[in-house]
């Protein structure tokens, strides 16, 4: 652990530089995510019976196999088909991965909205769209927002498995810094500093949002 | 005993039309051939015991149960279940629920603003005055940038009958609008009923209470097994009902 400071110091440039990497990684899947984990949340919650069971194949096949499995099918067998970079076949198999598990969450948060909530919209003769729009899109969100945050700080951290298929996001840039400094200790817990202050911000954003949607949680100001 | 004299004689036009009304869920049948009318002005309340399909019926007339048989007609118009008819339908439907059901994340303002804005596209400031008025109406012109969540149930019942009267409805349907309250909140719910009562508004009431029902209502309505066992001005039903069936539950109803 000689001159970690010193190390910390020199490595700084390559590791904010692979941080851009890793967040903009991680925001390029987690947005496919969100818009495939609607998409199969909707599969799930229709009423179509082929349509649910499309969902819930989907759900179970991606849960059901390791990301880094995920990674390298997508990587290596998208090469037959189309030659992606690195980089966007990571984010592929990332919003792969994190669609399933979004779509779980989105469709819990759905099925949290009291049947009552939306037969009160109806009555006062609002459509299927408005009520969703104005009751039960909002109301699911209030709910999820702590449980999505949850999955967005596991999606950052799951990013370092891109680093196999040659990405030189952060966890890359850690095993490049092992080898070239014969200093693996010190790589990995440089890298697990830039991880948490990562991970901590995003937990800040999260708290941020979740306290400015829950205004009606709070007691009345007297 | 009864004091129908205050409210406004019933008019002529009938504004609910039910005709052999069949619900079935499944396999049960619970509502099994049903012909009522409510008339301009007319306050009905459901009475009978638990199961005997009274809440069905009062969701049937805005569609948010679907007849299996029958016909019914809301000022003239046949009820479909196509979304444009129902939501043209319901938007001039008062519905007031039992747990108030009103929108957690909106203020009470907005809660009554929503539906006026998105469904008769009025202007902010139109919806909001008229929000204005009927708060000043059931007494809660201070609450409107409350959440429902900092009301007591009978203020929230009361905002749930305001958001109701925005949209400026032929037609209140009351679901045991009292039901869930504490027995103290109930006057208040109650009171607000009684005076839209009183200015003439079409009603029709799923209640347990008898005093409201005996006081305020121009015809109770007994539903049991299905169908409907009894019905006329309330001193006749509750006073001497005609049916065995009626005498039963209302022999219950007072041993309790």
């Amino acid at each position: 652990m000689d001159g970690f400071f010193e190390l910390f110091a020199e490595y700084a440039p390559l590791f904010l530089e692979a941080s851009w990497v890793t967040l903009r990684l991680t925001a390029a899947a987690l947005l496919m995510a969100m818009v495939g984990g609607a998409l199969v949340s909707a599969l799930a919650m229709s009423r179509v019976r082929i349509l649910k069971w499309i969902a819930t194949v989907y759900i179970g096949i991606v849960r059901g196999t390791p990301l880094i499995t995920q990674i390298f099918i997508i990587y290596f067998g998208l090469a037959y088909i189309i030659t992606l970079p690195a980089f966007w076949a990571g984010a592929l198999a990332l919003a792969f991965h994190n669609s399933a598990y979004i779509a779980e969450i989105i469709r819990s948060g759905f099925q949290a909205v009291p049947k009552g909530l939306v037969e009160a919209a109806r009555s006062l003769g609002m459509s299927r769209a408005k009520t969703l729009k104005r009751v039960q899109a909002p109301l699911a969100l209030r709910t999820t927002l702590p449980v999505l945050g949850n999955q967005y700080i596991i999606a950052v951290k799951d990013s370092s498995l891109v680093s196999f298929i040659g990405m030189t996001e952060l966890f890359q840039t850690s095993r490049n810094m092992a080898a070239s400094t014969y200093q693996p200790l010190t790589a990995y817990i440089v890298v697990a500093v830039y991880y948490l202050v990562i991970v901590l911000a995003l937990t800040a954003l999260v708290s941020w949002l979740e306290h400015r949607l829950s205004a009606h949680r709070r007691p009345a100001a007297a | 005993m009864s004091d129908n004299a205050t409210h406004p004689p019933v008019g002529e036009e009938v504004i609910v039309h039910m005709e052999n009304i069949v619900k079935r869920f499944g396999r049960t049948t619970v509502l099994d051939g049903i012909d009522l009318d409510v008339h301009q002005g007319e306050v009905v309340t459901l009475i009978g015991p638990s199961g005997a399909g009274k809440s069905t019926l009062l969701r049937c007339v805005n569609g948010l149960e679907r007849i299996s048989d029958g016909r019914i007609e809301v000022d003239g118009q046949r009820l479909s279940y196509s979304e444009a008819d129902i939501n043209r339908l319901r938007a001039h439907i008062g519905m007031v629920f039992q747990q108030f059901n009103l929108f957690p994340h909106m203020t009470v303002m907005e809660n009554i603003m929503v539906a006026q804005r998105e469904v008769l596209g009025r202007s902010a400031d139109e919806a909001r005055e008229r929000g204005e008025t009927l708060l000043e109406r059931v007494g809660l012109a201070h609450k409107a940038k409350a959440y429902p969540g900092n009301l007591s149930g009978g203020q929230q019942q009361r905002v749930a009958i305001a958001r109701a009267l925005a949209m400026d409805p032929t037609v209140m349907l009351f679901d045991e609008p009292t039901s869930a309250l504490d027995p103290e909140l109930v006057g208040e719910v109650l009171d607000v009923m009684r005076t839209l009562a009183d200015e003439g508004m079409t009603m029709m009431v799923v209640t347990h209470e008898m005093r409201f029902a005996r006081n305020v209502a121009d015809r109770i309505v007994l539903l049991a097994d299905g169908g409907i066992a009894e019905q006329g001005p309330p001193e006749q039903v509750l006073d001497s009902p005609s049916s065995e069936r009626g005498r039963t539950f209302l022999e219950e109803l007072l041993n309790h």
